[in-house]
């Protein structure tokens, strides 16, 4: 498809030439495309099972103005591990609803977006911002973003035999975030993504929940439970770079790395390999692999040898050692809806993904809580997690 | 004397080309593969946007990821 220089195209290459341009959204001053999203997702491992619909549309108002709506629903039952150890289990609902606007001047694109997300005992609000410009042929797209949240945390307590919010708990966090990314062509078959966050957050950073446990010898079971205490702020930086390269037989292969750290000591390393493969008109299967790995937060411990034992304490899973792999597998399948002219493409898609997690440094206290006798706090076996993530959507192009 | 000229010419050279505008190494009508659908950066949204969720509220890790979230959900 290459034209020679100073050979002028034919209408059909310029025409090609055009949805070149058209179809690069991120590497292009063109606004996404209308678009309508209907997906089913569930999580399930853990004891937790998590379900809902998330309904995603683009429209574009003019050839500037491009407006976006996303509503999103976890239906969440939940008796993890944490819960089992010092609460009971339970049920409910998170519902997010978020706008978003996209306005194209030349070769800059203004974003905006408000977030908002309630369930029973967190409220959170997110506004964002950023500016895209595109340069050097558009070759290469600069992007500056800021993101801002407001969180209400509240703490859930029976009373009467209804769950309701502990009056005496309402805590807040602020969280803001910066970043710059830039998209690279390298080569006519390469793209290459640079992207950097950073991120600081102040307030209450912990979950009113989970509980640190330390050794006592006069406990029958060789533990005691007590509150976790945080750091009030944390900052972190996450920089990440992705090369996607087309392979000559129509495929796409993508690497990704993210280096992340922060203040309170978690290093993290995550790589991802993705492939996709169109089959013929109608079929295009996705596979992919990604690996993390992190290091524990300098306050975590999974068993802290005395009460008071340091200024923070934490015990949350998420912020001790681990490595995870997940493998997804993806189809879609584009079909064309009969009478409905104005739907120019549709596709049903499923998708599944395992993640099994594997932490270095948390142990099943539940083992010690029910058998005492046999196993003696600190010596049961370490924790590990398999989820299974499943998403079906349709999606439909107009 | 000419060593001085020279220098002059050369640093007067180097400062016009680096004025001179980047010459797009692949043009616009060189684009056709990264223009395939397969090649998009984000080519499911809503897809990406949930899973990425699912790892943030498990991991001690977040952010460049490209995508945007609020609330909890960390259960």
């Amino acid at each position: 498809m290459r034209v020679r220089p100073g050979r002028v195209p034919s209408w059909c290459m310029r025409t090609l030439i055009a949805v070149c341009f058209i179809a690069v959204p991120a590497l292009a001053g063109v606004l996404p495309p209308d678009r309508a999203d209907m997906l089913y997702h569930r999580y399930q491992g853990g004891g937790i099972t998590v379900q809902g619909p998330s309904i995603l549309v683009q429209k574009k108002i003019g050839d500037h103005l491009s407006i976006g709506a996303n509503y999103y629903e976890d239906m969440i039952s939940s008796a993890s591990i944490d819960v089992l150890l010092s609460a009971s289990p339970y049920r409910e609902k998170r519902t997010q609803k978020s706008v978003s606007a996209e306005y194209l001047h030349g070769k800059t694109t203004y974003s905006a977006g408000f977030i908002n997300s309630v369930e029973p005992d967190y409220k959170a609000n997110t506004s964002y911002y950023s500016v895209s410009q595109d340069m050097f042929g558009d070759l290469t797209t600069v992007t500056m973003s800021y993101r801002r949240g407001w969180d209400q945390i509240f703490r859930d307590i029976k009373q009467n035999g209804f769950i309701v919010n502990d009056p005496t708990f309402h805590q807040r966090a602020d969280h803001r975030v910066y970043g710059v990314s830039l998209s690279q062509i390298l080569t006519r078959n390469l793209i290459s993504t640079f992207d950097y966050e950073l991120s600081t957050d102040q307030g209450y950073l912990a979950s009113p929940y989970r509980q640190i446990r330390y050794l006592d010898p006069d406990n029958p079971v060789g533990y005691t439970l007590a509150n976790q205490i945080y750091p009030g702020t944390r900052t972190s930086d996450a920089f990440s770079v992705e090369l996607k390269y087309y392979v000559p037989y129509r495929a796409a292969l993508t690497g990704k790395y993210r280096y992340f750290t922060d203040s309170w000591g978690i290093v993290a390393h995550t790589v991802q390999v993705d492939y996709v493969q169109p089959i013929r008109h109608h079929w295009t299967l996705d596979g992919n692999i990604r690996y993390y790995r992190q290091g524990a937060a300098s306050f975590y411990s999974d068993l802290f040898p005395y009460a008071g034992y340091s200024n923070y304490m934490a015990r949350d899973r998420e912020l001790a050692a681990f490595h995870s792999i997940t493998l997804g597998v993806e189809a879609s399948y584009a079909f064309s809806i009969p009478h409905l002219t104005w739907i120019q493409k549709s596709t049903a898609t499923l998708r599944f993904d395992r993640m099994m997690i594997t932490y270095l440094d948390y142990r099943d206290a539940l083992f010690s809580k029910f058998d005492p006798g046999a196993i003696r706090a600190g010596a049961e076996p370490l924790y590990s997690l398999d989820a299974s993530v499943f998403q079906a959507y349709v999606s439909l192009w107009f | 004397m000419r060593t001085v000229s020279l220098v002059l010419a050369a640093a007067l050279l180097a400062s016009i080309t680096a004025c001179a505008p980047v010459e797009p190494w692949v043009k616009p009508y060189e684009r056709e593969h990264l223009a395939d659908a397969i090649m998009a950066l984000n080519r499911n949204p809503v897809s990406s946007t949930y899973l990425d969720h699912v790892f943030e509220s498990r991991e001690g890790a977040r952010g460049a990821t490209g995508g945007v979230g609020g609330g909890c959900g960390c259960n």
